[in-house]
Formats: structure tokens, C-alpha cells, sequence
């Protein structure tokens, strides 16, 4: 397991904290009429955990399904590891390391939940599928997939068909075969979608484990809490724009950001009140904030 | 899937706890296989002893039909992709042999590769183009190329137009003590040319070529997240399935004596798919299994009346309403049963 987290790292970790891993600039869509992503821009750089907030229907799902390749923007550019992949087609992206999960759980339901990640581990690989080898003898792709498991702790479940997990369990297995694919970064578009507070709190606490090894995350989030104390830096998406980005200090104390997002005072504080009690539950919680990692 | 072990365990334990269940390996037979092939190789003799011998001709239209539901199952059935042109190939696969013929070349170590040759070319053509569709634009576009195919052969006139294209001969497999000519000799080469297929689709069902294929008929967008080449996996299946039916279409030409446009008919295309929906898409013997039921039900029913195809339609709605996973289904769910009982 410490060694399928090292490899995840390795990438990340080899690169300046500094360096923008990933530049969206001035990217644009339309549908129609509607202008759902206009002239966004956002860096994430390596090694960093960035949230990416935003009221409903803000664009943060047709933003990240433009970055990862599933949609082509109408303008702007893409550039991953100072390279530009705007053209590039989704497993080409993937094969770069540029990963993303889904915010509707994208799983293979009446396969297994090993078969799951054995298929993941196997589509990644760069080169040409064997025809002739069986899969099911292929030592490599099993313990790779059986590291993503007990990763996740789903090793438990790997016989058991994934579309009869609980909910919570096939978001654990929708990380894992984003996992699979070896990201460098990896997109997740709400992992917790649909949870109750203990999934929540597991997803989170999975989350931290993957931060702590410095897999660089872009995260979009409705939920406040875990938004704020996995998040080293935030930005704030409204009308397909981003009008803030900072520490996540800096953005509860933005004048615009709680104007456009936040709503009014006192829901505000609210928010902040819940964020120092997840602050208050332990030091483990919240990792180190962006300036300290070097 | 491992045995559960029962007996004492000797030494640490190596082997990973899960015992890698999995949905996605399909098993043949086994040492059964080879008890089958046996079995099917001592029936011409049983036939001429009980003078049957013309069922011996039979035997070998369903080996050879059960070779082209074998590989339209592949795409079909492991890929889900509904391709209703499929005779196109087998077509195309008996015209070359057919044309081979007519210019003078009667080796079947020239026709047979060539004919196969000529419809993965064609499968790669009209896949290339097909597989960016889906749905019933995909089912469409299938079977356009396929009438496409069928109405170029009826304009033929040089190679016998509608009427076909006689073989004056049967191919020459040279070097071989054997001859064409003799039924229960084709037969074996028939039986032969089946295992080898069956042999190899079950080893690229079972790779990561043809696990990606499974994944990708179950959700498209994950494979592509996950680095997957969707189109890629798709394609390469859709050409070697092309090039198998040439292989079946290629031995059609020799059992039927004749080439003819009727063979790329869409009628055709719908025959070996119904095959493979009654044997069992998506399973390993659906294919095969699909072919000998059709055809012996073809047989028996005409025998009693004219209206045989009614009867075979009646049959159909019953296996596709009750059994919707063909009759291999029924057979893996009868095993499954008796299994349950056996254990307690």
C-alpha cells in the first residue's frame, strides 16, 4: 500500500511546488447562447490540494469535462506539465497523467470490483492490449489493482459485483480507478456526491491520505468542510468565471466571493464556524498549509 | 475462479487472500474440449455406418456457420456492437475463393488466406468508418455496406451476376493426404478450421484486448477515462471477426459448389444474428451452439412444413422472452443449480 502511494507521489514530488502542473488560460464555451465557461483561468500547481467552489450551474462540471477532455472548448487553452494538450483526446491525456473522476459514478456495474481495476491498470498502459496473453494470469495488472483496493479498503469487497455496493463504497471504487491510471493530477468532480457523514468523513480522510503524499488534486466540492480542510488554495468559479483564487483565509475573507457565493453575512459565518470546528477535531484533519511544503 | 481449498495448507500462504472472482474470463471446456472434438471427429463414420452419409454434409454447413456465429459474436455479443452486415464478409470471403477459382488458382493455401485476407480488409474499411457511430446508426450504416456489397456482386455480370458463380471444383489442399472432394474429408477440415478459430477467439476474449472489448460494451466512458483506446480495441475486434466470416464464407463456397449474390443478402446478416441471440451473445458457445440449433431446427421443421420459418420465429420470441441470455444461459444456469445442490 506505502508503495502504490510512493508511486502515485513520485511524479508529483519530483517537481518545484512552485511550477504550474497545470495552466487553464482563458478558456471559453458556449452552448447556444449561454457562455457556461467564459475566459476562465486557473493554475494548479504541482504538489498543491485546489478546490474549486462555486454556486450551482457556476460551470465547475463543463470546466473540468473541457480539461479533461470529454468536452472541447470553443477558446483558450490547455497546457499540462508546460506542454499544450487543448487538441489532445482523453486517453491521450490519461496516458500524460491528467485523470479525472467522475460527479455521476462511472463504474463497471455487473463486473466485479476487482475486475473493475484490473480493467483500469490495464487501460492505462501506453502500449497495444496482448491479444494472446490471458488477462486473468497478467501478475502485474492484479497486483497493481489489488494495491488500488487496499488503498481505498475495498479489499474486502473484491469479489463482490461493483453495482451492489453501497453507495459510498462505489465512490471509494470510482477514486480507485482514477487511481489506477496513475495520475499526476487528478480531477475529482465531487467524490462526495450523494454521501452521508460517515462516507463523507472516510472519503475525506482518503483524501487526506492522498494530499499528505502530494498527488496534486484538483477538487470541486460542494462541501464546504471538507473543501476547507483539504484545500492548500481555492478558487471560485461564478458565471463560468473565476473571480478569486487564494488560501482558503483569503477566500473566506473575500469581499466578492462572499457577495457572489457565500450569500449573506450571517450564512457566511456559518460557513466559518464550521470551519473552525474542523479545525478544532484534530491536528490530523488539516495538513500543512501551502507555504510550509517545499 | 479457484477451488476453494480443503485440504491441509502446507507452508505460508503466497498466493493474494481474493480468489480473483471474475466476471470478465470466459472458460471452453476444458479437457472436455478435447472429448468433444473427438466425438465430433468419429461422426462421419457413425454416419456412413448408419447410411446417413448425406448428414455429414449437414455436419459441416453447421461447423462452418457455427465458424462465422463465432465471430460475429465477437463483435456482437463481447464488443455489443450491433453489426447487422456480417454476411457482407462471409460474402466476400466466397467470392474470392470463387474469382481465385474462375482465374485458375485452386490452392486452398492461395484462396483461403486470401479470402480472409480480403474481408479483414473490408472489415477494416467499413469499420473504420462504422465505429464512429452507435446505436442504430451503427446498425444502419452495417447494413448499408453490406446491401452495398450484395447489389456490386449481383452486377457481376463477368462473375454470373444474381445467378452466381459455379465452382467447377472444390480447393486443393496440397501437401495434405486428403482431398476436398471426399464430404467426410471436408468435414474434418471443416472441424479442424473450427477448433483452430474457436481455440483463438477464446484466447482474444480472454486477453486484455478482449477484456477491454467487455469493458467497453459495458460503460465506454470509463475505458476512455482510464487511458483506454476505445476505438482502437473496437476496430481491431471488428477486423478480426471480418476476417474469420471471410475464413467461413471462403469454406461455404467449397461445400455450396456455387458463389452467389444471396450470400451478402441482408437476410443473411439477420440469420447470424439470430444464431447468436439463441445460442447466447456474449458467451463463448452462444455462437456455435446458436448455429447448430438454427440449423437443425431448419432442417427438422422443413421437413414437416413449408412455413418452417414461422415456426423458427415462435421459437425465437420463446428463447428471447424466457431465456434472454440464450441457450448457453440456460445451460450456465442449470449448472449453477445443480452446483448449489452438490454443496448443500
Amino acid at each position: 500500500m506505502a508503495e502504490a502511494l510512493h508511486d502515485l507521489s513520485r511524479a508529483a514530488s519530483s517537481r518545484l511546488p512552485e511550477l504550474a502542473l497545470l495552466q487553464v488560460h482563458r478558456l471559453v464555451k458556449r452552448f447556444g447562447a449561454l457562455t457556461a465557461t467564459d475566459e476562465a483561468s486557473l493554475e494548479v500547481r504541482a504538489g498543491e490540494t485546489h478546490a474549486l467552489i462555486g454556486p450551482n450551474g457556476a460551470g465547475k462540471t463543463t470546466l473540468i469535462h473541457q480539461i479533461s477532455g470529454a468536452l472541447a472548448p470553443d477558446g483558450g487553452g490547455l497546457f499540462f506539465d508546460g506542454e499544450d494538450v487543448t487538441a489532445l483526446s482523453m486517453p491521450q491525456r490519461v496516458c500524460g497523467g491528467l485523470v479525472r473522476s467522475f460527479q455521476i459514478t462511472s463504474i463497471y456495474r455487473r463486473f466485479t470490483v476487482l475486475d473493475n481495476v484490473v480493467l483500469a491498470v490495464l487501460a492505462r498502459r501506453p502500449v497495444a492490449p496482448s491479444w494472446w496473453r490471458p488477462a486473468r494470469a497478467d501478475e502485474a495488472a492484479y497486483a497493481d489493482a489489488e494495491a488500488m483496493l487496499a488503498l481505498v479498503g475495498l479489499t474486502a469487497m473484491a469479489d463482490r459485483a461493483a453495482g451492489t455496493l453501497a453507495h459510498g463504497e462505489q465512490r471509494q471504487l470510482e477514486l480507485a480507478l482514477a487511481l489506477a491510471a496513475r495520475p499526476r493530477l487528478l480531477l475529482l468532480d465531487e467524490p462526495m456526491a450523494g454521501m452521508g457523514p460517515d462516507e463523507s468523513a472516510r472519503m475525506v480522510e482518503l483524501l487526506s491520505a492522498l494530499k499528505a503524499q502530494r498527488l496534486t488534486l484538483l477538487l470541486v466540492e460542494h462541501d464546504m468542510d471538507a473543501v476547507f480542510r483539504l484545500a492548500d488554495r481555492v478558487s471560485v468559479l461564478v458565471s463560468g468565471r473565476v473571480i478569486a483564487t487564494g488560501t482558503p483565509d483569503e477566500i473566506r475573507n473575500d469581499a466578492a466571493v462572499r457577495q457572489a457565493y457565500l450569500g449573506d453575512e450571517a450564512e457566511a459565518a456559518d460557513r466559518a464556524d464550521a470551519m473552525d470546528a474542523a479545525d478544532a477535531a484534530g491536528p490530523s484533519a488539516r495538513s500543512h498549509p501551502a507555504k510550509e511544503g517545499a | 475462479m479457484t477451488e476453494p481449498i480443503t485440504g491441509p495448507i502446507i507452508g505460508p500462504i503466497t498466493e493474494p487472500v481474493t480468489t480473483r472472482h471474475t466476471l470478465l474470463h470466459h472458460r471452453a471446456l476444458g479437457a472436455w474440449a478435447w472429448a468433444l472434438l473427438v466425438a465430433l471427429a468419429a461422426l462421419p463414420p457413425l454416419l456412413q455406418a448408419l447410411g446417413l452419409e448425406f448428414y455429414t454434409v449437414v455436419a459441416t454447413r453447421v461447423l462452418i456457420f457455427a465458424i462465422a456465429a463465432a465471430s460475429l459474436n465477437l463483435i456482437l455479443g463481447f464488443g455489443g456492437l450491433v453489426s447487422f452486415g456480417h454476411a457482407a464478409f462471409v460474402g466476400l470471403g466466397a467470392y474470392t475463393v470463387g474469382v481465385l477459382a474462375d482465374a485458375g488458382i485452386g490452392s486452398a493455401w492461395i484462396a483461403w488466406p486470401a479470402a480472409m485476407v480480403v474481408s479483414g480488409v473490408a472489415a477494416a474499411v467499413i469499420g473504420a468508418i462504422s465505429l464512429r457511430t452507435r446505436g442504430v446508426y451503427f446498425i444502419m450504416i452495417t447494413l448499408a455496406f453490406a446491401q452495398m456489397f450484395h447489389y456490386l456482386a449481383v452486377s457481376l455480370k463477368a462473375y454470373g451476376g444474381d445467378d452466381g458463380l459455379p465452382l467447377a471444383a472444390r480447393s486443393i489442399l496440397s501437401g495434405l493426404p486428403l482431398s476436398l472432394a471426399d464430404d467426410a474429408s471436408f468435414y474434418w477440415v471443416a472441424l479442424a478450421v473450427f477448433a483452430l478459430v474457436f481455440a483463438g477467439l477464446r484466447r482474444l476474449v480472454n486477453s486484455p484486448l478482449g477484456w477491454l472489448l467487455q469493458a467497453a460494451r459495458e460503460n465506454e466512458t470509463r475505458v476512455a477515462a482510464t487511458g483506454g483506446r476505445v476505438f482502437a480495441v473496437q476496430w481491431t475486434a471488428f477486423v478480426v471477426a471480418g476476417a474469420i466470416a471471410g475464413l467461413a464464407g471462403a469454406l461455404l463456397a467449397n461445400l455450396n459448389g456455387l458463389v452467389s449474390p444471396h450470400l451478402m443478402h441482408w437476410s443473411q446478416s439477420g440469420q447470424l444474428m439470430v444464431m447468436v441471440i439463441l445460442g447466447g451473445a456474449g458467451a463463448l458457445w452462444g455462437g456455435p451452439l446458436g448455429a447448430v440449433a438454427f440449423l437443425l431446427l431448419e432442417e427438422l421443421l422443413s421437413g414437416v412444413t413449408i412455413h418452417w420459418q414461422f415456426a423458427l420465429g415462435a421459437i425465437l420470441l420463446v428463447v428471447v422472452l424466457f431465456a434472454p441470455r440464450g441457450l448457453t444461459g440456460l445451460v450456465a444456469r442449470r449448472s449453477a443449480r445443480s452446483k448449489e445442490a452438490a454443496h448443500g
